[in-house]
């Protein structure tokens, strides 16, 4: 029963890394842009909404009305004034210049908000939890995993319905000829920035429920979402999902054996797939 | 009129010659330098190798790594196992744990290979977690919380402190000239034309029949074994490991990272000239703790979208300088039209 328990756990914790995921794989389907500090952006939404909860006596999940936005305006801002300008052939610009913004924030964090642990108080719900038969089951789990596949749904939703899931479509195809097309490329790229730092906002201030972090917590974070993309296939978002309950699991399940083993069991369940699987379970896309 | 084909120009043959007498100066440190000097000296030969490798990987070979500190902790953690654990003469342990980083990286490199660009950058970070991972779980080498280099083992490398402070420099010394020496070869070598085809042009490089994986494979290794030589120096200098020191992202790959984007990225001189401003940095500025960072951070930056070819690509665009022979110029041209 332990081991259920354990297999369920793991599968509401990858609804999480599948939010950690989303962003990250939302941008390289549109642009092939890998940003290195999206961890950071991560728990700097978690912060964000940490000062709305004090200053305005917020909780964080009301937060998140003002956190989502501040972090979609900060995202097309970072993009039209910052990453347009590394867009290109050579990877290396845009790799540097997000690695270089990974170190500002993480400091600037450091700075601000000292190195102490913290963590974001929901209040009763955090700790509320259903019956299911033997099994209890968080209500603040479930809702994330839910979220995730909302968010999900909606993400495919808006690539294949809408006329700004065209744009991105089309720069993602082409992106001169969709220039020619009328479409302003840096103004695209900036709105898909911005929906990246939305769905992170979302998955920051949930990280910050579930458990304290603190100015250095960016890196584990960005290399979750990062394992849970290439665990699911390239440019698949519902394989993302998937790739993000896998390695849940694994560290679940990895942590039943041995505590010091619930990060490692993760690590060696993703190379594992990148040896067997090279594309992902679910490939859409080439990188 | 024939024209010639040379490496040399007279600013390298010049800078060659200069060159004998800083590394006998450099030899004789631990007799005009101070033991505090002295340790400073050495971080700084070391700082050097890991951002002249960091740079052979990223700005020759298009392995953008995020994750050096694998092999940095790897060869750290080698060497105190191999001294301590088999009782292994440093000597002797030094030259295997070159050969251990770089067996080990093979099949790392097979696995992640298969990432492409970005996705390539953040799978060595994996790699590099799995190791820091990996080495806190043994616990004859202290577990999570580390170990410290017996003190039998530290007096076998020479009698009285003055003597051994000279010995670590001297490793470090030479380390960093094996290092740059190795590159200059690797560079000069028909290995090396292929590296610089594929820095220039791969989808060119590819066309003319180079092996494109193969030689990134092989610069890899390289530059993985060397890695952990300089990881094993480091920590014979500090005398003390521990996976988070060992492993750390900041200190083996961001301060690198950030040396290499100042010098002057796909250059050789740009990495020598990056840690030189580095440290000049460092000394004056570090009382400003998490400040320098952030300040550290913006500059490279500014560079990277400003002066993508950083402090030595500026001066070698301007004025063509190469301090090593290593790129071919045609002579004779200028004459003929003349």
């Amino acid at each position: 029963m332990d081991w259920l328990n354990a297999l369920l756990q793991g599968t509401l914790l990858g609804g999480l890394y599948a939010l950690f995921a989303a962003g990250l794989s939302l941008i390289f389907g549109v642009m092939r842009l890998v940003n290195i500090a999206h961890g950071d952006l991560i728990v700097l939404s978690a912060y964000i909404a940490l000062s709305f909860g004090v200053s305005l006596g917020l909780n964080p999940l009301a937060a998140l009305l003002l956190v989502v936005p501040t972090m979609a305006l900060i995202g097309y801002a970072l993009q039209r004034l910052i990453l347009n300008r590394t867009m290109g052939e050579d990877i290396l610009p845009p790799l540097l210049v997000t690695f270089g913004l990974s170190v500002i924030l993480q400091n600037a964090l450091l700075m601000g908000y000292s190195a102490d642990p913290q963590n974001l108080q929901a209040g009763a719900i955090e700790t509320a939890s259903v019956n299911l038969g033997p099994l209890a089951v968080g209500v603040m789990p479930v809702m994330v995993f839910v979220t995730a596949i909302g968010v999900i749904a909606a993400l495919q939703w808006m690539f294949y319905h809408t006329a700004l899931g065209r744009a991105f479509r089309a720069t993602s195809d082409r992106q001169d000829v969709a220039q020619l097309m009328g479409l302003n490329r840096a103004h695209v790229f900036g709105l898909a920035m911005a929906l990246s730092l939305a769905v992170t906002a979302l998955a920051g201030v949930f990280l910050g429920i579930r458990t304290a972090f603190d100015p250095a917590a960016g890196g584990a974070r960005l290399i979750f979402g990062f394992e849970a993309v290439i665990i699911g296939g390239l440019g698949n978002l519902w394989g993302t999902l998937a790739g993000g309950v896998i390695l849940g699991v694994a560290q679940t399940l990895g942590a039943k054996i041995d505590p010091g083993y619930q990060i490692l069991a993760g690590h060696i369940v993703f190379l594992i797939i990148l040896a067997l699987r090279p594309r992902g379970l679910f490939p859409r896309i080439d990188g | 009129m024939t024209l010639t084909v040379t490496r040399r120009t007279r600013l390298s043959t010049a800078w060659l010659i200069l060159l004998v007498p800083i590394v006998l100066l450099l030899i004789a440190a631990p007799w005009w330098a101070g033991r505090a000097d002295l340790r400073l000296m050495g971080e700084i030969a070391l700082y050097m190798s890991l951002a002249v490798l960091w740079n052979l990987l990223a700005g020759y070979a298009g392995l953008v790594s995020v994750g050096q500190q694998a092999y940095v902790g790897f060869g750290g953690y080698l060497f105190f196992a191999l001294t301590m654990l088999a009782g292994l003469h440093p000597y002797a342990a030094l030259p295997l744990v070159v050969l251990a980083g770089a067996v080990i990286s093979a099949p790392v490199a097979v696995l992640i290979f298969r990432l492409r660009g970005a996705y390539f950058a953040i799978g060595t970070w994996v790699v590099a977690e799995v190791f820091r991972l990996s080495f806190a779980q043994i616990s004859s080498l202290g577990g999570g919380s580390g170990t410290s280099l017996s003190p039998d083992i530290v007096r076998s490398l020479a009698d009285g402190r003055d003597a051994r402070e000279a010995v670590a420099w001297w490793l470090a010394l030479g380390a960093a000239a094996l290092v740059i020496g190795a590159v200059v070869w690797l560079l000069r070598s028909r290995q090396g034309v292929a590296l610089t085809a594929i820095r220039d042009n791969e989808l060119a490089a590819r066309s003319l029949g180079i092996d494109i994986w193969r030689t990134k494979f092989t610069v890899y290794v390289v530059v993985s074994g060397l890695t952990a030589l300089i990881g094993a120096l480091i920590f014979l200098q500090k005398l003390r490991i521990s996976p988070d020191a060992a492993f750390s992202a900041n200190d083996w790959t961001a301060f690198v990272i950030f040396i290499v984007v100042i010098g002057g990225i796909g250059t050789l001189e740009g990495p020598i000239l990056g840690t030189l401003v580095f440290f000049a940095l460092r000394e004056t500025l570090a009382d400003l703790g998490t400040f320098y960072l952030i300040a550290l951070g913006a500059v490279a930056i500014i560079i990277m979208l400003f002066a993508p070819r950083g402090l030595w690509g500026f001066l070698r665009d301007r004025w063509g300088l190469e301090l090593f022979p290593l790129s071919r110029r045609v002579s004779g041209l200028a004459k003929k039209e003349a």
